[in-house]
């Protein structure tokens, strides 16, 4: 379903907003360049939802993605969590953010390769406030057997699956996925697909997935297009496909 | 937290190899600075308690001879807590065996020697019965040197007769733990020693019976030793004093004294080369950590850890690594104290050796350590914590490429792409090169550091053996003889050319400076004993004034010119005002000396002779040494040849073991820092070397890449690496810069030959190990890792 405003944010009746964006720029250098990465975008996410968010290289998405992780600030605008302005934010209440609530999932999972898959969950489990088991988290997305293997032992699926599981070991109000099938084949990205759809309709984690796969967008309820630093359009799913039935 | 430091030991298991090489260059600082201090402490115990328990005197005076009625008042000065007055006599020895004659100082002992000051500490047999005639106790290092046991026998002329000796005993006193000849610089056993006798037969033998010539005197704590000098000279005056002294002017102690202050001195330069080079290592390795843990600590910053977190971790790592090489240096340099002062053992004799650990250094060297390992990991520790994660996350912006010197002098066409590649790299990582060279050109001058003392020590003993004393034989006279004896001695077998000198104690002051040393009267343009200035060119010894040693101005803070107060410590003991006409260089026990027909005008007496100066023919040397031993007048003997090679016997003994042990340090060193650059450089070019061997590069024209590197680093370090030796060999001089030894700075080119040749085999080791490494690169998965 097109919307007639691009950047208008739908409102669905039950939902908590956990995100509120409004007039998001953001200007970074770029070795000798000036990157205008994000030209006001203004964006609402839910509470249970499951986003998309598609758009070419250099649309903006990771740098989308990095502000509402509170990993960066945006230039000019406004972003807020819940009651909290991250925007306004220093350092140390980014932080503080991101512990408590966000969970990360990036590309190239970057698990830390002198750690056992165990170790890499643990390591998170060991700084949140109401932690899942490590092994709970492993067992969630299937890795039960191979907790005590190190990174360099693991298939990229399965990293890629630890890194899921670090992600949610938290019990994180949101999940931000950037291109996490990115570096998989079709077979094993689909398996972290379900991965990251079972722990979204189970935890009910809002749950954003960055790519330029368009096909991933079937399986979630809403998909934004990125394009130049701004919302190019905003489709609401009808029907939601289970990753099983994605082809690429 | 705990999985984080589970992290840590990973972190520690990856790199051990980097890590144990920066553990190692700290710990050789911390080895040198807790070696000195250990030693320090150590000896200093060690005679403190000997000086302690076997009553080592206070103040020492000497004279022709007195009633032991002036005992008694001696003893009745203020301060004084015990006296001990004794007879003491240098002699000429005939030891079986030995063609030359040996010298040997008499000293009388109590017949309650076992309470009397300056006690002797028997090694072996027993202390000679008092009323036995001819036996004799003797030391140690000049029984050792001769193999004499208790029950040997030697020969002395005694008061004009030969009489024979039984040796019943060996031992050691504190007055002689360095038993040095007068006007020797340094101890030669098998020439010098000392006998100790009873004092009833000592007296009987030389005609002195009732009397003494020697007293040691013990003070009361806070005694004013001013005021008890004072006391004694006044008291001794008219029985031909020569003078109280202290601890300070007594030959032994001032020896002891001045080799723990240099010690001391040492205990600086050293641990300061390895300890920069420690912190530059550090700096160095965790920069690189940091660069390269950029994602994971980004990764760990996205999961929410707090920049004190992650600061803790690293800064733990660094701990660790400090940590370790505190306690690897600590253990070493106890170890190697406990070598050291075993070393000094033999040089220095005490009843028992103790170690003692310098609890204080050890903190000292543990605070440096950590100040080291801040100082040098800091800046990346910083860097970590501030690390934006979002910036971490994004891949890392291009370099700005620009031209490099090898363009813009346009080189390129003349070298190859492979030595294009070394010099841009170079140049491009132009901190990271700098600090490497900077870091090898601190083991290279180290090097020189620990090997610039031979060359010094040559110098000395050409100047002071070749140059200056020309003479063979020095001769000294039991009294003052007429130039008659000049004659007499010309006239003994052998002797081409005789040269006579006067010789008297004075004290000389200027100001609030005061020494007690030897004048020495000479002809004006002596050959055979020649003074010498800085070029080594014969001074002659001007009439109107004394001609003094730099180091006796520097201490009485005289320049030419001044008046010094001369108060001759012999005769009339009148005092004179003397100027200083000239000043010259020497560097063993500084010397003052003026005309002789001067000198005696000051003391007013008719020409005379203390001793005289011989050129003997070696072919003849047999038939002289036979003749003088058998000469009464002569109460020492010095040969310059015995002197010269127990001189050279005893700077190989200590100075070997330490160059060797700086060789291995400073390979330590530039190993450390070789090793350490190219794992690094490694790191950072894998992915390049590896494409160059996927091109077709063979295996050595990739290692060429790396090696053209780390021998460039190595050829830069050699120049700077060089005058920096040459400047902390400067600074040891300084800090070497004492009362009896003073070193001038020579370095010569076999140094520095010998400096850069460690270096360049140390850096081939480290080489050959990145060679592995480079051949073990796993081109494929090297390959596969993202950038």
């Amino acid at each position: 379903m097109q919307t007639p405003a691009p950047n208008a944010a739908p409102e669905p009746a039950v939902a908590e907003a956990l995100f509120e964006a409004r007039g998001l720029t953001k200007v970074y250098p770029m070795g000798e360049v000036e990157v205008r990465a994000l030209r006001g975008v203004d964006l609402d996410l839910f509470a249970g939802e499951f986003v998309v968010i598609l758009g070419p290289s250099g649309s903006g998405k990771s740098t989308l993605l990095n502000i509402l992780g509170g990993l960066d600030v945006p230039t000019s605008g406004r972003v807020r969590f819940r009651e909290h302005d991250l925007s306004a934010a220093d350092e140390q209440q980014l932080t503080a953010f991101r512990r408590e609530h966000v969970g990360f999932v990036f590309q190239f999972y970057n698990l830390i390769s002198g750690l056992t898959a165990r170790e890499n969950v643990a390591l998170v489990a060991d700084i949140a406030l109401d932690p899942l088991a490590p092994q709970a988290a492993l067992d969630l997305v299937g890795l039960e057997s191979r907790a005590d293997h190190y990174p360099s032992q693991l298939s990229g699926g399965e990293q890629q699956r630890v890194a899921i599981a670090r992600a949610i070991v938290k019990r994180p109000d949101v999940l931000l996925c950037d291109e996490p099938t990115g570096a998989l084949d079709v077979k094993t990205g689909i398996l972290v697909l379900e991965a990251l759809a079972s722990i979204n309709r189970d935890l009910r984690t809002l749950t954003v997935v960055i790519t330029h796969n368009a096909t991933i967008a079937n399986m979630a309820d809403r998909v934004i297009h990125l394009s130049d630093g701004q919302i190019s359009s905003l489709e609401r799913n009808e029907r939601k496909l289970p990753p099983r039935e994605l082809v690429w | 937290m705990r999985t984080l430091n589970r992290l840590l030991l990973s972190d520690l298991a990856r790199m051990w190899g980097q890590a144990l090489a920066i553990c190692a260059v700290l710990a050789c600082g911390v080895a040198t600075y807790t070696m000195s201090a250990t030693t320090i402490r150590s000896l200093e115990f060690t005679y403190a308690r000997y000086y302690r328990d076997y009553r080592f005197a206070d103040v020492f005076v000497a004279l022709e001879r007195a009633p032991n009625r002036l005992a008694a008042r001696l003893r009745g000065i203020p301060g004084v807590a015990a006296v001990e007055t004794r007879v003491v006599r240098d002699v000429i020895l005939d030891i079986p065996g030995m063609r030359e004659p040996a010298s040997c100082r008499l000293v009388s002992i109590p017949a309650d020697a076992d309470s009397s000051l300056n006690a002797v500490h028997l090694r072996v047999g027993r202390l000679p019965q008092p009323d036995r005639r001819g036996e004799v106790l003797a030391s140690e290092m000049f029984a050792e040197a001769h193999g004499l046991r208790p029950g040997d026998t030697v020969t002395v002329i005694m008061g004009g007769r030969q009489e024979e000796l039984q040796i019943v005993g060996i031992g050691i006193s504190p007055e002689y733990i360095y038993a040095v000849q007068p006007g020797q610089l340094l101890p030669d056993d098998r020439h010098f020693g000392i006998l100790w006798m009873p004092y009833r037969q000592m007296a009987a033998a030389f005609n002195m019976e009732g009397a003494f010539n020697d007293a040691a005197l013990a003070l009361r704590p806070h005694a004013s030793t001013l005021d008890v000098i004072a006391r004694v000279d006044g008291l001794t005056r008219s029985y031909g004093g020569l003078g109280a002294y202290t601890r300070d002017d007594q030959v032994s102690h001032r020896r002891v004294a001045d080799e723990i202050s240099q010690l001391r001195g040492m205990a600086f330069v050293s641990p300061t080369v390895f300890l920069s080079v420690a912190a530059f290592l550090f700096h160095l390795v965790f920069s690189r950590i940091v660069h390269r843990r950029q994602e994971e600590i980004a990764t760990l910053r996205a999961f929410g850890y707090r920049p004190l977190e992650i600061g803790t971790h690293f800064l733990k790592l660094l701990l660790i690594m400090i940590s370790v090489g505190f306690l690897l240096g600590a253990t070493a340099g106890w170890y190697l104290a406990g070598w050291l002062v075993a070393l000094y053992g033999r040089f220095f004799r005490f009843p028992a050796l103790y170690d003692v650990v310098a609890w204080d250094g050890m903190l000292i060297a543990l605070g440096l350590s950590l100040l080291v390992g801040l100082a040098g990991g800091a800046a990346a520790i910083r860097q970590a914590m501030r690390l934006p994660p979002a910036v971490a996350m994004r891949p890392e912006a291009p370099p700005r490429y620009h031209a490099t010197l090898v363009e813009r002098l346009g080189l390129t066409p003349f070298l190859s792409t492979v030595s294009v590649m070394v010099l841009r790299r170079l140049e491009r990582n132009l901190r990271g090169t700098l600090s490497s060279v900077s870091g090898m050109a601190l083991g290279v001058a180290l090097l020189v550091l620990g090997s610039f003392m031979e060359d010094t020590i040559n110098f000395v003993i050409d100047v002071q053996f070749q140059q200056a004393q020309r003479q063979d034989v020095t001769v000294t006279f039991r009294e003052t003889l007429s130039p008659r004896a000049q004659h007499d001695v010309r006239h003994l077998p052998g002797v081409i050319a005789v040269e006579s000198f006067r010789a008297v104690p004075i004290r000389l002051t200027h100001g609030q400076h005061s020494r007690r040393v030897s004048l020495m009267g000479l002809a004006p343009r002596p050959q055979l004993f020649r003074v010498l200035d800085k070029r080594v060119r014969p001074v002659t010894i001007v009439a109107g004034g004394m001609t003094v040693s730099e180091k006796l101005a520097e201490l009485l803070g005289a320049r030419r010119g001044d008046l010094l107060e001369v108060t001759l410590l012999e005769g009339r003991r009148s005092r004179h005002l003397v100027p200083i006409v000239e000043i010259f260089r020497d560097y063993t026990n500084p010397g003052v000396y003026m005309q002789r027909q001067e000198l005696h005008r000051l003391l007013r007496e008719a020409d005379c002779l203390s001793g005289a100066f011989l050129q003997v023919d070696p072919s003849q040397l047999d038939q002289f040494h036979a003749r003088l031993k058998q000469t009464p007048a002569a109460a020492g003997v010095t040969l310059k040849r015995a002197a010269l090679r127990s001189f050279q016997a005893t700077i190989a003994e200590n100075l070997r073991p330490m160059r060797w042990m700086n060789a291995a340090f400073a390979s330590i060193i530039a190993f450390g820092v070789i090793y350490n650059c190219a794992l690094i450089s490694l790191a950072e070019r894998s992915r390049d070397l590896a494409t160059l061997r996927v091109l077709g590069f063979t295996r050595q024209e990739v290692a060429a890449v790396m090696l053209g590197e780390l021998a460039v680093i190595t050829l830069a370090a050699l120049p700077l690496g060089l005058p920096l030796g040459y400047f902390l060999s400067y600074l040891a001089t300084l800090a070497l810069d004492t009362e009896t030894h003073r070193f001038p700075l020579v370095v010569s080119r076999a140094t520095f030959a010998y400096s850069a040749v460690v270096i360049l085999a140390a850096a081939g080791v480290s080489a050959s190990v990145v060679r592995r490494m480079i051949d073990r690169l796993d081109l494929i998965a090297v390959l596969k890792v993202k950038e």
